[in-house]
């Protein structure tokens, strides 16, 4: 069969498979991508806090997820999640074993990695908001949770587009390890495809370059957000009236 | 309301670690006065306005503002304020204007000088902005309102500053070295609007290297030297034959005011 053949959409093409396994890949990176959000937030915050205990735990937690391997993390998550889940279900009165959703885990195992580089990229940006607006946020009476909502977060979301691309561009890649728990992303699509037609290197080929068009349009979004976001820095917008 | 005393501080304390910054500094401030306060670098005076809102804590002494008390606790880790939401609520009493500017770089002009009014005070909005583009008028920068901070120059940025905080409708303005960071062509524009400010009869506390707003603005100057009053006056004495011989070398630097 020819090479167009075994990439079409038809029936014996391969075509959909990968197109719904990128889908796949992109599904678990955004939700990773949010997850490390919210625990990234979180460790950035416990980290500029003024409590010790907090900023150890926030300094464990960077240093443990930056510093472990991807794939132990994954391991962890999805076989440590596993067996606690059966063990759970064996108290029930089930005895078989229960396997976490390889989606679930695999998100939130690469939504942890995320969120220690994401919690870097936070207190990156909030040490780029200069200090006198917070000093003027202050002065004129604003409460902790007012300038948190109205100066902090906005500025910190502007300076933490780049890193977040970043950050994104990280996880998209991540995301392939998770194919060792069963997940049909594209990583693991190309490799069934591939096995099954015995076309490694066609379908390899074809995986990588949808990685590098993910990796491509997502520089896009991020560039416009970036581009957006600092409008009000740039001088080439004089005008204002 | 003249003879009010919107502004009282009653021997103020200052130390960072070992060292006595301000060592029991007392003023008071009667509604409408324009009080200059003069020191040379490192006198403490920037950091005494920046206790009067707690932008620094005080280490011992007392401020009241329209005659309530800012209330602290002396602890063991040393003085601390009672209640942050008093402090919130002094501070949106007290107009301050920064050396640095300081406008929130993220908001166009009209939405620095709305912020506070509007998320502080809660006031309507259109009443905001109504309110907003006339001190912006006021302060000759009305065509700027939609343009951000970074395209504005230093003058324009402190006049937007100086709006900003007239916006809150404050008992007390606070200025700390509002000239100091202007090139020289601009300092003009900036004194021209506080001058009109004190004109009004608005209270001004201005920590200031500027001799000829201290001599012919305000109505009275206080002389600060190693963290206590030197000396203090009504501008004729001080510039004139009443002054302390530390102050006389002091001015001594600047040349002549006029």
């Amino acid at each position: 069969m020819a090479a167009w053949e075994l990439l079409g959409l038809g029936a014996k093409g391969w075509g959909a498979f990968l197109l719904v396994a990128a889908v796949t890949t992109l599904a678990v990176t955004a939700t990773a991508l949010a997850i490390g959000a919210v625990a990234g937030a979180a460790i950035a915050a416990a980290k500029l806090s003024g409590s010790v205990i907090l900023r150890v735990i926030g300094h464990v937690y960077t240093t443990v997820f930056r510093g472990v391997p991807e794939l132990l993390i994954i391991y962890l998550i999805y076989f440590g999640g596993s067996s606690g889940l059966t063990a759970v279900g064996a108290w029930l009165g089930y005895d078989g074993f229960l396997g976490l959703p390889s989606f679930a885990a695999g998100a939130l195992a690469v939504g942890i990695i995320s969120g220690a580089y994401q919690a870097e990229v936070f207190r990156g940006a909030f040490h780029a908001i200069p200090r006198g607006e917070l000093e003027a946020a202050m002065a004129i009476g604003m409460s902790r949770r007012l300038r948190l909502r109205r100066i902090i977060v906005p500025q910190v979301l502007r300076f933490a587009i780049p890193g977040l691309g970043n950050v994104w561009q990280l996880s998209l890649k991540d995301s392939a390890l998770v194919s060792v728990t069963g997940l049909v992303e594209l990583m693991r699509a190309s490799q069934i495809a591939s096995g099954s037609t015995r076309q490694y290197f066609l379908f390899y080929i074809v995986g990588g370059a949808l990685y590098l068009i993910l990796t491509s349009l997502s520089d896009r979004v991020f560039n416009t957000a970036e581009r957006r976001a600092n409008r009000s820095m740039s001088a080439s917008t004089i005008g204002g009236a | 309301m003249p003879g009010v005393t919107r502004l009282s501080v009653r021997n103020l304390r200052k130390s960072f670690g070992t060292h006595e910054v301000l060592k029991g500094i007392s003023m008071d401030a009667q509604d409408g006065d324009v009080i200059s306060v003069l020191g040379a670098s490192g006198s403490g005076k920037s950091t005494f306005l920046r206790c009067i809102n707690l932008l620094e804590t005080p280490s011992g002494g007392e401020v009241w503002v329209d005659g309530k008390q800012i209330r602290m606790l002396n602890g063991r880790g040393g003085s601390r304020p009672a209640s942050r939401a008093q402090v919130d609520h002094i501070r949106s009493e007290l107009g301050m204007v920064f050396q640095g500017f300081n406008l929130w770089s993220h908001m166009t002009i009209l939405q620095n000088v709305i912020e506070g009014p509007l998320h502080v005070l809660k006031r309507p909005k259109a009443e905001c902005i109504a309110v907003a583009e006339e001190l912006l008028a006021k302060v000759g920068i009305a065509d700027k309102r939609h343009a951000y901070p970074a395209h504005l120059s230093g003058g324009q940025q402190q006049r937007a500053a100086i709006a900003r905080a007239l916006a809150m409708k404050p008992k007390v303005m606070l200025f700390d070295e509002p000239t100091s960071a202007l090139d020289p062509e601009l300092v003009g524009e900036v004194l021209r609007v506080m001058r009109a400010l004190a004109e009004e009869g608005m209270t001004m506390l201005v920590v200031t290297h500027e001799m000829s707003f201290a001599r012919n603005v305000s109505n009275r100057v206080v002389f600060m030297r190693d963290g206590i009053v030197d000396s203090s006056g009504a501008p004729e004495d001080m510039f004139g034959a009443g002054a302390s011989p530390a102050f006389r070398q002091f001015i001594g630097h600047f040349g002549n005011p006029q």
